[in-house]
């Protein structure tokens, strides 16, 4: 499960988000990391100095390519030429999945930028596996779609949205990004219990696992990236690091962004959940062997 | 108004979803909502645009909670659109801004926004048309209208500056052979050319200087820090000035050219050969300033092969 086709068999350990503030450390100091995991549309350019830096963070990073505007939910088909520049960049990057969210945020052609919420419904799952198929055999590269979290459900919806995210990732044959902190997000929005969602999802399918901080409102709380992860939100990651096994997993902080230092600490954190998975893993390997 | 690109709203959102057909509906409708204009006090408007109470259309698709009602948690969305899109033209447009002051500013990008909303996967593109819209709906910039025009041209120049195609640079010895009545010089596509009525360069650059400034004042206590940063960027006076909107070294630059420079640019950019260019600037052109310019324009990496 730690490393499984949906991931490219890799075992990448624990990466934090590549952000502008940060690129003047990385670039000097050289810190030991991971990996990075970038967003695909920052670099989505014909040129200058973003693709520069990229290169350079190339030549000694391991990236990950994360994207936030494919909306395989969205009922319109992908855009080809979003598609032509995203393939690019994966050459480019030689990423080893590519994860997008399994939401909408587009219709005829027009872009809100936001992570909008499925209506959990059998035909939307149908729809948005077949765009999950499409956009991973025009682009040659496993792909991990990611929950998201949300503030409004439909009416319309006929399951869960573990269920829904399980119908989808088993039509689309594709692996998950499991956000915890989206989990917990979306649990206190409406009411469900986080961990009938961990234990209801495909472990198997799990290649990639996020942590965030979230800001809590009177009346709902919203995923802003903006905090240290929270405790509830790393007991719910130690719940499915215990299910899914060693697991690669990123930190998201994208919003009042501290130094480089304290996001990496923070994300380093995640260590002392994998390490004692990564210690129940090698009993078990040295009884095979 | 309909947003341009976006197909008219459904009536009603379907009751159940069997098809594409009707997600795509589902789908039309909440983005409908969420793009229209919040009200002064960035509330979902209360009216949807068939004079029904928007809280019954939400009703319709989204369902309520103990603590949320269904028109509450689409505002959470349209807010959280409307935020998104306008911080991004507060940092893409510093100049704008300061010019208009903040509540104007403020209300030409909701307008913007509510016609031209986001046609592209980046937000990179966000603000591309805005200085078509100021042309287009005066009233948001008067009585400084073609200043803001120009300020607006001027700064989506750096944007394509920053990260535009960059196409390998001819070199001297590329077109040592091609006669000058056939040699095309195409220009980079990162570069802009702009012939504009006010000095907006320097007052952007003004801008940005206060605003550093600004951002520096905020962690000391020096009484003379804090007054000059309360200062503004004093508007432009009115004086023709040629730039060129390019980057060097993964560096944004704006260079300013002669009248007569520009003129060659600008007939180069539209695919006339070299010798037609030239003499397109004008019989006074000495050959000696030509060449020095076209010196530069090479060291700077201006020019690429011509499609």
């Amino acid at each position: 499960m730690p490393a499984n086709r949906f991931n490219a068999f890799t075992d990448y350990g624990i990466g934090i988000g590549l952000r502008v503030p940060h690129y003047a450390h990385i670039l000097e100091k050289k810190p030991v990391v991971d990996w990075f995991e970038i967003i695909s549309e920052n670099f989505m350019v014909d040129g200058g100095r973003p693709l520069h830096v990229l290169d350079r963070i190339l030549e000694q990073y391991r990236v990950v390519q994360h994207g936030v505007s494919m909306y395989f939910g969205s009922a319109e088909k992908p855009d080809r030429t979003h598609l032509k520049k995203l393939k690019q960049l994966v050459k480019r990057t030689k990423t080893p999945w590519l994860s997008d969210h399994l939401c909408w945020g587009s219709v005829d052609g027009t872009f809100t930028h936001d992570l909008l919420p499925m209506p959990y419904t059998f035909a939307a799952a149908r729809r948005t596996a077949e765009k999950i198929r499409y956009v991973r055999d025009c682009l040659d590269v496993p792909i991990c779609v990611e929950n998201v979290s949300s503030y409004a459900e439909f009416h319309a919806s006929e399951m869960t949205e573990w269920e829904f995210l399980s119908e989808v990732v088993e039509r689309a044959d594709c692996g998950i990004l499991l956000d915890v902190n989206n989990i917990y997000v979306s649990s206190k929005n409406h009411d469900f219990d986080p961990y009938d969602y961990v234990n209801g999802v495909p472990v198997d399918r799990v290649g990639q696992i996020h942590v965030a901080g979230h800001t809590k409102f009177e009346k709902y709380i919203l995923d802003t990236h903006d905090h240290p992860v929270l405790d509830p939100v790393w007991k719910l990651y130690a719940h499915a690091i215990r299910r899914c096994g060693v697991t690669a997993t990123l930190l998201e902080w994208d919003d009042k962004i501290p130094s480089f230092d304290e996001v990496h600490d923070e994300a380093l954190k995640a260590n002392a959940f994998i390490g004692g998975a990564r210690a129940a893993r090698k009993p078990a390997q040295a009884a095979r062997a | 108004m309909r947003p341009a690109g976006l197909k008219p709203p459904p009536k009603h959102a379907p009751r159940r979803l069997h098809s594409e057909a009707d997600l795509r509906t589902l789908q039309r409708l909440m983005m409908h909502a969420i793009v229209q204009p919040l009200t002064a006090d960035d509330d979902l408007a209360p009216r949807w645009r068939d004079g029904r109470p928007m809280a019954e259309v939400a009703s319709e698709f989204i369902k309520p909670n103990d603590r949320l009602t269904s028109f509450e948690r689409l505002q959470i969305y349209a807010r959280g659109y409307w935020y998104r899109v306008i911080d991004c033209a507060y940092d893409d447009c510093p100049g704008l801004r300061a010019l208009l002051g903040e509540e104007k500013f403020s209300a030409l990008i909701r307008a913007y926004l509510a016609k031209y909303p986001s046609r592209s996967f980046t937000l990179r593109n966000l603000c591309a048309r805005l200085p078509q819209f100021i042309r287009e709906a005066p009233r948001w910039t008067a009585p400084h209208t073609a200043l803001a025009h120009a300020v607006a041209r001027f700064e989506w120049a750096q944007t394509v500056a920053f990260d535009g195609e960059a196409r390998p640079v001819l070199t001297p010895d590329d077109i040592a052979d091609v006669p000058p009545a056939k040699l095309r010089l195409a220009l980079q596509p990162y570069l802009s050319l702009l012939a504009l009525d006010w000095p907006v360069d320097d007052y952007v650059l003004a801008v940005k200087k206060r605003d550093a400034l600004r951002g520096e004042a905020s962690h000391a206590v020096d009484h003379g820090l804090r007054a000059a940063s309360r200062r503004t960027a004093s508007r432009p006076r009115r004086r023709r000035v040629f730039i060129v909107v390019h980057r060097y070294n993964l560096q944004l630059y704006y260079k300013r050219v002669d009248a007569v420079a520009f003129k060659i640019l600008t007939a180069l950019a539209a695919g006339r050969p070299l010798a037609q260019a030239v003499a397109a600037a004008g019989r006074g052109v000495k050959p000696a300033p030509v060449r020095d310019w076209f010196a530069t324009w090479m060291e700077l990496g201006w020019f690429c092969r011509w499609k």
